[in-house]
């Protein structure tokens, strides 16, 4: 089986965000980048795929060459071999083009990708490539598994569970608990130098959109406590000053 | 011979200068080597963050060692063992950095290097290749757990003094093995030990392979203890535990330079391996002191709260930077050796050997680092710095071991003294050279040219260059003056130690910086600069204190003036407002909200 995992470089969850240039650029100064978490549940479903079923794994990612050591950390994990689509991801539908392009050309089984990245958390890209290349895309997916040409899938709905038989190939949005994050282990960093890292350069398509600036969420208020015994006064708060009830 | 980098000799760096180009920093760790740190910090965030208050309960016997094992799946057992025996071969430094990492691992960081360590290396370094064939890939799989038994009730740190005996049988074809060993990390789950024991009256232990089943092994139960209670330690009792010949380590009567050799390992990764408690600490400390809030603000906005908070980052920096530079230079020496036609194993001994004097500073500067910081962490909590349900009370119990195990900091300290007066008296360091130089110097007018200050760095370099002569002044006075008895003054053995290691801990920091500026200017070092600074700042105070006091013990009347006249002229530093740069380095620590010198 051939299975495609799209990755996405983003900041550390834990990273201070800050903004430059009048607030139309993300400051990049002192950040850790990561594997997207819901990618790196992808990946590490992949991962057990292919080692159940053999075949190749491959790891792709759309990005400028300071996405590299996030490809590698991928390799580490257990992929295979890694493309990267050299150009910077402008938005959703350029990479969803970039994604399907290659996609297209390998033949890919299982195309994965996390639910959303972590970053602009669009949760766009799936849907696009499905529709691009005529493939079912479902997310998110929490269980995925492989019985000869068929997926078998599940997914929370709205007030409910759903149960999908999916034949392949297909594109999926994961997310926990379709897997556990994988710690790369020590000799697989070490093999993952080897491994193929191939760069492509990127067709030039359209993009749809772009930044006109970034403004940070306003900061949390301080919060209030109530003894059990203090419900009224409560409930009067939540009408009178959160305007919620 | 020619050294890669031209590194100066163990020891040395009392004497020459050394230039930022000599010295590894820690943030040139390559990409793969950082990868595998992240991997292993993890494996503590996910194995043992979520199960510290399980592991110290000590209620579920398997926890441990299950632990571990995933520990040997993910590689980390076998760092720096050679791939033919199931390790990854990597350097050195690789190993340390792991040891750093797994630091903050609490009780679990024990039993690691208990068994990475001292349980693995004597077979490593020491072992035939049939004992490394056999045994080297079961530790690094965690098929089998190790320990290391050589401290007994009456031989703490003297070690030689063991009544544990080797018996040769009749037929010798085994030694009985008779004794009773003490404060055995791993022991109560340990399937092989490694154990110092003597045969007949021989001067020096002997070391053995002994695995668990050759029966004859019992054990008391485990110890209560102040900290790292998850980390087994046990009495073992070896009666008539029968071991084939075969399972000698090296020769008869080596066990006690293997005893040495390894805890000079031991020690310069304890160094390293405090670096993972520190920055941890800090980073809940800070985390703390933006939450906690009185008089209606934060409590890290306070001027006491920041000097804290910078000074645990200063002193992680500066034990940082001697620990890495340490490893390196270790790594280094260890390739010249090889590339010369050494053995790869004797060469590993040999290169550490050769810098067993910067083993013993990374454990004392790195044990009394970690001591400072969780103890201000517990301070920054207030009350709930008490309390066990917040996580200070726990890193500070842990930390206390540090400054005990591995050789206590007394030991190390009259060691590393003993080690520099014994090279220099074997002419492996021109000790005595420039001592004299500097006796001239002080019957001179001094100098009153003022160095280059348009380089960065260049006035805290001439501070060093003058403390050295302090050393050299006080080490050279005191060794001609007591000669021998020098070993029995122990109060000046401590002092001129403590000169040993502030120099040390100052210069790693100075160079670690000046490579820094050199590679991203100034602007981009400003904090680590601050740092630097503070230290040397109190490593003047610190070197000054100990300089009076190891004249105000040894020298009397006109002398006694003149070497305090020399101290005087020797520890001249130009004011520096630490208030100030230690709350620049406070707020840079608060807008990242954790240790921002090195992710590791």
């Amino acid at each position: 089986m051939k299975i495609l995992v799209c990755i996405t470089h983003v900041p550390d969850t834990t990273s201070r965000i800050q903004f430059t240039d009048n607030n139309t650029k993300f400051d990049k100064t002192g950040v850790q980048f990561v594997i997207g978490p819901y990618d790196d549940y992808a990946l590490a479903r992949a991962v057990e795929l292919r080692d159940q079923t053999g075949g190749k794994l491959t790891v792709l990612n759309v990005g400028e060459a300071e996405t590299d050591p996030t490809l590698r950390k991928a390799l580490a994990i257990g992929a295979d071999e890694a493309i990267r689509i050299n150009a910077y991801p402008k938005d959703s539908y350029f990479v969803a083009q970039q994604i399907a392009r290659v996609a297209q050309e390998g033949a890919y089984d299982l195309i994965l990708m996390g639910r959303e990245s972590s970053d602009y958390n669009g949760g766009m890209v799936h849907g696009m490539v499905g529709e691009m290349m005529g493939l079912p895309s479902i997310s998110p997916v929490m269980r995925l598994d492989i019985e000869g040409n068929t997926a078998k899938l599940s997914r929370e709905i709205e007030g409910g569970k759903e149960e999908l038989e999916v034949s392949l190939p297909l594109v999926a949005g994961c997310q926990e608990p379709i897997a556990e994050w994988k710690i790369p282990n020590m000799r697989g960093i070490m093999s993952a130098r080897s491994k193929p890292l191939t760069v492509k350069e990127a067709d030039a398509y359209d993009v749809h959109a772009s930044i006109v600036s970034y403004a940070l969420p306003p900061a949390k208020g301080a919060v209030k406590l109530f003894d059990k015994d203090q419900m009224e006064e409560l409930v009067k708060l939540l009408k009178n000053e959160a305007n919620v009830l | 011979m020619e050294t890669k980098n031209n590194s100066i000799n163990g020891g040395e760096y009392l004497i020459a200068d050394t230039e930022s180009s000599q010295v590894f920093i820690p943030e040139e760790f390559s990409e793969e080597q950082l990868m595998m740190a992240q991997a292993c910090q993890d494996f503590v965030d996910t194995e043992i963050e979520p199960h510290k208050e399980a592991i110290d309960s000590m209620k579920q016997p398997d926890l441990v060692p299950e632990i571990l094992r995933k520990a040997g799946e993910l590689g980390l057992l076998g760092i720096a063992v050679p791939e033919e025996y199931g390790g990854l071969g990597m350097s050195f430094n690789t190993s340390m950095l792991i040891a750093d990492i797994i630091g903050s691992a609490g009780s679990f960081s024990t039993t690691y290097g208990a068994h990475s360590g001292i349980g693995t290396l004597p077979i490593l370094y020491y072992g035939t290749e049939e004992q490394k064939q056999k045994y080297l890939p079961k530790l690094v799989n965690a098929e089998w757990a190790a320990c290391y038994c050589l401290t007994e009730p009456d031989a703490g740190s003297d070690a030689n003094s063991g009544k544990t005996k080797a018996t040769l049988s009749e037929d010798g074809s085994h030694y009985l093995i008779t004794g009773q060993k003490m404060w055995i990390s791993n022991g109560g789950f340990a399937d092989l030990l490694i154990v110092f024991a003597r045969i007949e009256d021989d001067k020096y232990l002997s070391a053995f392979i002994v695995e668990k089943s050759f029966g004859g092994i019992t054990m008391n139960e485990e110890e209560k203890k102040m900290g790292i209670k998850g980390s087994s330690t046990r009495q073992v009792f070896f009666n008539d535990c029968k071991v084939p010949v075969e399972n000698m380590l090296s020769e008869r009567g080596n066990g006690f330079k293997i005893a040495v050799n390894i805890l000079n390992i031991g020690r310069v990764k304890l160094g390293a391996g405090v670096l993972g408690g520190c920055r941890k600490v800090l980073a809940d400390a800070i985390q703390y002191a933006g939450e906690r809030k009185q008089f209606g603000v934060s409590i890290n906005s306070f001027g006491a709260i920041k000097q804290k908070l910078a000074e645990m980052a200063i002193r992680t920096y500066a034990c940082e930077s001697l620990c890495y530079r340490a490893g390196q230079d270790i790594e280094d020496r260890i390739e010249t050796l090889t590339n010369d036609g050494m053995d790869a194993t004797l060469a590993k001994l040999k290169g550490v050997e050769e810098f067993a004097i910067e083993c013993a500073i990374a454990k004392v500067h790195g044990s009394e680092v970690l001591d400072y910081v969780v103890d201000q962490g517990v301070q920054i909590y207030g009350g709930m710095g008490y309390s066990a349900d917040a996580p200070m009370e726990r890193a500070y119990r842990d930390a206390r071991i540090s400054r005990i195990y591995e050789g206590t900091n007394e030991i190390n300290r009259i060691l590393m003294v003993g080690m520099v007066l014994k090279r220099a008296m074997k002419g492996e360091i021109n000790l005595m050279g420039p001592a004299l130089a500097v006796g001239e110097e002080l019957k001179a007018v001094p100098s009153f040219d003022s160095p280059d200050t348009s380089q960065p760095l260049a006035t805290e370099k001439e501070v060093l260059r003058k403390l050295k002569k302090v050393f050299l002044m006080l080490g050279g006075r005191a060794s001609q003056v007591l000669g021998t008895k020098l070993e029995s003054e122990q109060e000046i053995m401590m002092n001129l130690a403590d000169i040993m290691i502030e120099i040390y801990a100052a210069e790693s920091a100075i160079l670690r910086t000046e490579k820094l500026i050199s590679k991203n200017g100034t602007e981009e070092s400003a904090i680590q600069l601050a740092a630097t600074q503070v230290y040397l700042f109190e490593a003047v105070d610190k070197i000054q204190s100990a300089g009076k006091e190891t004249i105000h013990s040894f020298l009397s009347g006109d002398e006694q003036k003149v070497m305090l006249m020399g101290l005087k002229r020797f520890t001249k530093m130009d004011a520096v407002n630490t208030k100030e740069l230690r709350r620049q380095i406070a707020d840079a620590l608060i807008a990242k909200g954790k240790y921002l010198f090195f992710q590791g």
